[in-house]
C-alpha cells in the first residue's frame, strides 16, 4: 500500500496527481521549489517539503534535495511526474534505498531507455525498425555520423525527452553551432550534455502508444497523435491518430506491446514512433517511461485514470485491466496553453495572468495549476494548462474544441492561445492527419 | 486534509450542464480556500468559462520587466532569464572584451523555462564592456554586454 504519496515536480502534473491520490485516499506531499511555495498545488497538497531555490538544476533537479524533502516528510512513495527526475535512474535507486518506492518502471528499464541508445538497441531486439543514426561521442564523431546520415538531420540529447536539446540542422556549416546549443540545453535540463545523430524525416508524423504492464503483462490503450509541434514540442495531441488506416495503427500498437513484454514494462509508459504520412511505415523513436503531458486524451476515450494506473501498479498489484476491456470511444483533442508568444517565434512569456477564464462544458477538461493571479516563473517550462475536449467523432471534436477557444481568454501575458485558434480553423488540420511540417505552413 | 478539492473536471462539466440548462448566467461558488464562477460567455456565442481563484496562490513576480535601455551601444536581453557566456560550464566564452562581432555573432545564451535562446549582437562593433556576469538572472530588456 501507499499511504503517503510525495510528489516530485511542480504545475498542472502535481496537481493532476494530488487528485486522483486524494480520490484513493492517499495523503500527498509537494516537494517545491521556493519560486513555487505559493503555487496551487503547493496550497493544495497536504504538506510542502522544499526542494531548494527557484533554478530547475538546484531544486527539481538536484537528486540529493529531492531525496532529503522526501525522506524528512515521512513519505512511503514518490511520483515524478513527467520531465525533470521522472526518468533519472540515479534518483529512483535513492529513493529505493531509503525505503521510498518509485512510481515508475523499473531501475533497469528506466537505465535503458533513459539512454537513448540503448533504448534504440533494445528496440531493435524487439524486432522494432529504427531510423538511421547513431552514437556520436565526440565532436569528430557527430561529424563523421553526419556524414553518414546527411543532411538535414537531428542532434538528440541521449538522456533527452521534451523536445530539449534536440536541435534540426540543414547544412554542415551549422553542425557546430547547434551542437553546442543542444548540448547546452541536454546538460541543463537532463544533467547529461550527451547528444547522438538521427537522420531527420520530412514528411512524418508523430504517433505514439499509450502502455500499461505489470512487469509481467502489458497492453496499451491505443495511439495519441503528436504531430503538430513546435521545436519538438508537441503543442496539439489527439487519440486516436486520425486520418490512418485501421490495420496501420494496428500495427503500432502490437510493436509497442512486444516492446513493452520484451522489456517486463511496470507502470504506463508510451513509445513513440515516426510514421511515414504517405505510406504508414513507422519507425521506433523512444519509450517514455513516466506519464506524458498529453495523457488526458487517452484518458478520455478509454475511461481509464493512468495516475491511478501508475500507482497501483506502484503498489505492487497485477494489471486488473485487460486488453479485450480496453473500448476507446470518440475521439479527444488536447491544446497546449503555453505561456509563449506564437508571434515571436513561441518566445518564452513568464509573468502573471491578470485574468484566467478557462472553457467549461459537456466533453470539456482542463488541467491547469494556473488562476487569477496565477504565476508562470522564467525558471520552468512554460505549460500553463491543457484543453482537452472529447466528443462522439472527430469532427465533432474539432467543433466543440473551436468553440471552447473562444471562450478561453487569458490576460497578462502572451500565450498560444491565438494560435490554436487558427489551427483549428485550418483546412488541414479539419481534414485531419497533418505531418510535423504542419505549423510551417499554417496561415497568420 | 481539506475537502473542497475533489471537484474534478466532470464536477465542472457537471455544473456547467446545470447552468447551460438554466435561465442563469453565472454561478458563483465561493469557499475557504476557492472562488469558482461558472459563467456563460459574453456574446451569448453558447460557450462557459470557468474562472477559479485561489486563496494566497500568488507569488512574487521573479524578474520585473526592465525599463528600456536607453544605451544605443548595450546589447539587451531578447527575453527574463539566466544569462550565461559560455555553451556549458568551463567552456570557453562566446565573446570577450575586445573580440569583433557581426549583428549575427552568438555573444551568450539565455536560459528560460528550461530553453537555451541564442543572444546575438545585432549590429557589428567590438565588445567594450560585460556588463552582467556568468549565470545572472536577467530581466527582459536589461543590458548584457557594450559595444565600442
Amino acid at each position: 500500500m501507499i499511504r503517503k504519496l510525495f510528489i516530485a515536480n511542480r504545475g498542472e502534473i502535481a496537481l493532476r496527481v494530488i487528485r486522483t491520490a486524494r480520490a484513493m485516499g492517499i495523503e500527498t506531499v509537494l516537494g517545491a521549489s521556493a519560486a513555487d511555495v505559493a503555487s496551487l498545488p503547493a496550497q493544495l497538497a497536504d504538506q510542502v517539503e522544499i526542494v531548494g531555490p527557484g533554478p530547475s538544476s538546484q531544486s527539481y533537479l538536484s537528486v540529493e534535495n529531492v531525496v532529503a524533502a522526501a525522506v524528512r516528510s515521512g513519505c512511503d512513495a514518490v511520483h515524478p511526474g513527467y520531465g525533470f527526475l521522472s526518468e533519472n535512474a540515479t534518483f529512483a535507486r535513492a529513493m529505493q534505498a531509503k525505503g521510498i518506492r518509485f512510481v515508475g518502471p523499473d531501475i533497469a528499464t528506466l537505465e535503458g531507455m533513459g539512454d537513448k541508445l540503448a533504448a534504440r538497441a533494445l528496440a531493435v531486439e524487439a524486432g522494432l525498425p529504427v531510423l538511421p543514426g547513431g552514437e556520436a561521442a565526440t565532436r569528430a564523431d557527430v561529424h563523421t555520423r553526419a556524414a553518414q546520415t546527411g543532411y538535414p538531420l537531428l542532434l538528440k540529447a541521449v538522456s533527452g525527452g521534451g523536445g530539449k536539446g534536440m536541435r534540426r540542422v540543414d547544412r554542415a556549416e551549422d553542425l557546430d553551432t547547434a551542437l553546442d546549443m543542444a548540448q547546452a540545453e541536454a546538460q541543463a535540463a537532463f544533467g547529461n550534455a550527451a547528444v547522438y545523430v538521427e537522420r531527420f524525416v520530412a514528411m512524418g508524423r508523430h504517433v505514439e502508444v499509450q502502455l500499461l504492464g505489470d512487469g509481467t503483462n502489458a497492453i496499451h490503450l491505443g495511439t495519441r497523435d503528436c504531430s503538430i509541434q513546435r521545436r519538438f514540442q508537441k503543442l496539439v495531441e489527439e487519440a486516436p491518430a486520425p486520418a490512418m488506416p485501421l490495420e496501420a495503427r494496428e500495427g503500432i500498437e502490437q510493436a509497442a506491446v512486444r516492446l513493452a513484454r520484451h522489456l517486463g514494462y511496470r507502470g504506463a509508459g508510451t513509445a513513440e514512433f515516426l510514421v511515414d504520412a504517405t505510406d504508414f511505415s513507422f519507425y521506433f523513436l523512444e519509450l517514455n517511461a513516466r506519464i506524458q503531458v498529453e495523457h488526458p486524451v487517452t484518458e478520455a476515450i478509454t475511461g481509464v485514470d493512468l495516475v491511478e494506473q501508475q500507482l497501483l501498479v506502484a503498489m505492487g498489484k497485477e494489471l486488473t485491466l485487460t486488453q479485450a476491456m480496453i473500448r476507446p470511444t470518440g475521439h479527444a483533442i488536447e491544446v497546449r496553453i503555453n505561456a509563449e508568444d506564437p508571434d515571436a517565434d513561441f518566445r518564452p512569456s513568464p509573468g502573471r495572468a491578470t485574468r484566467a477564464a478557462w472553457p467549461a462544458g459537456a466533453g470539456v477538461r482542463v488541467d491547469t495549476h494556473i488562476g487569477q493571479n496565477g504565476e508562470v516563473p522564467p525558471f520552468y517550462d512554460s505549460l500553463m494548462g491543457k484543453l482537452i475536449v472529447h466528443a462522439a467523432t472527430r469532427e465533432e471534436a474539432v467543433e466543440r474544441l473551436g468553440k471552447a477557444l473562444e471562450s478561453l481568454h487569458i490576460e497578462g501575458l502572451p500565450t498560444t492561445a491565438p494560435l490554436h485558434r487558427r489551427i483549428v480553423a485550418d483546412p488541414r488540420f479539419i481534414a485531419g492527419g497533418v505531418d510535423t511540417g504542419f505549423l510551417t505552413g499554417l496561415a497568420q | 486534509m481539506t475537502d473542497d478539492l475533489p471537484l474534478t473536471h466532470e464536477d465542472i462539466a457537471e455544473i456547467a450542464a446545470l447552468l447551460e440548462n438554466s435561465g442563469y448566467r453565472e454561478l458563483d461558488l465561493a469557499t475557504r480556500r476557492f472562488r469558482l464562477r461558472v459563467a456563460k460567455a459574453e456574446g451569448g456565442e453558447g460557450g462557459l468559462t470557468q474562472e477559479w481563484q485561489w486563496a494566497g496562490a500568488s507569488g512574487e513576480v521573479a524578474a520585473e520587466a526592465a525599463v528600456a535601455q536607453a544605451d544605443p551601444q548595450a546589447i539587451c536581453s531578447p527575453l527574463p532569464g539566466t544569462f550565461y557566456h559560455a555553451p556549458q560550464p568551463g567552456a570557453p566564452p562566446f565573446v570577450q572584451v575586445g573580440d569583433e562581432v557581426g549583428p549575427e555573432t552568438v555573444i551568450g545564451i539565455v536560459e528560460t523555462m528550461k530553453l537555451m535562446n541564442p543572444v546575438h549582437a545585432g549590429r557589428s562593433g567590438t565588445i567594450a564592456e560585460m556588463i552582467v556576469a556568468d549565470g545572472t538572472l536577467v530581466a527582459k530588456g536589461q543590458a548584457l554586454m557594450r559595444l565600442s
